[in-house]
């Protein structure tokens, strides 16, 4: 079960800010347990950005991005209340989704 | 992905290479999975063969995109990266850290309704030139800034 994630859309003007943050460990399978043994690889791959159903922002993103990974992303031509999902899928084929309203 | 995934088993087939290649650890299950992402790209261990994979064959340096980087990050796993470009039409902004082992670090497609747009924080594991490539009306730009990172973020 993945970890929850943390959403917030915010309209300043007819630009909406959106954050959100994932709840993903981000391991590089660079580094090794107390034990020397390789930690695998696991890490978010793709993120979708949708505004009212429809696909704003697609993402690739590798290993590199930090743990727990936080993005700021910004819509334009949004209205309160809008709604705004963010999706994620990682290499394990792990994924999740949350959504908000723009306020 | 399953066409890829299916080319491989062929190919593998009746040989039984594909169980080999997984022993081995040339083919790990996971890198199976999500069928857009890039692996050519995200896979080069260089930023020039990753902009080659990702189509860009001639750039052009552009004070049109932004980057917004502490000069000196003290912690190496979360070096926070703020992109933004100005140039009109702007259909992908991709970060690459160049002295990270795999300098791709994201990319991300703009459709009608985004603001070309990023904040994100990023790994990194020495002090390295930040690289942005932006694709806007077919062309593709660049800009860079470095930052110095105190302690590296990749390894244990």
């Amino acid at each position: 079960m993945a970890d929850p994630m943390k959403i917030r859309a915010t309209l300043k003007g007819d630009v909406a800010d959106v954050r959100v943050l994932m709840g993903h460990p981000m391991e590089t399978g660079q580094r090794k347990d107390s034990a020397g043994k390789v930690i695998p690889i696991h890490f978010i791959q793709e993120v979708i950005v949708k505004l009212n159903g429809k696909t704003v922002i697609e993402g690739q993103i590798s290993q590199a991005i930090s743990r727990n990974p936080v993005f700021s992303f910004r819509v334009k031509g949004a209205k309160t209340g809008d709604k705004v999902e963010i999706s994620w899928l990682d290499n394990k084929g792990d994924k999740n989704q949350t959504e908000t309203a723009i306020a | 992905m399953i066409e890829n995934r299916r080319k491989i088993l062929k190919r593998a087939g009746a040989t039984g290479t594909l169980a080999m290649a997984f022993a081995a650890g040339l083919l790990r299950p996971e890198q199976l999975f999500a069928a857009g992402w890039n692996k050519d790209a995200f896979g080069s261990k260089s930023a020039q063969d990753a902009l080659k994979s990702l189509g860009a064959a001639s750039i052009a340096d552009s004070k049109d995109i932004v980057i917004e980087a502490p000069q000196i990050a003290e912690n190496g796993a979360v070096v926070p990266i703020e992109i933004s470009s100005n140039l009109p039409n702007t259909k992908s902004i991709a970060v690459l850290i160049e002295k990270n082992p795999f300098p791709l670090a994201a990319r991300f497609e703009f459709q009608e309704g985004a603001v070309p747009f990023v904040k994100v924080n990023v790994k990194m594991g020495e002090s390295s030139n930040v690289r942005v490539l932006a694709e806007a009306g077919g062309k593709y730009f660049t800009a860079v800034k470095e930052v110095k990172v105190t302690i590296g973020g990749c390894g244990g």
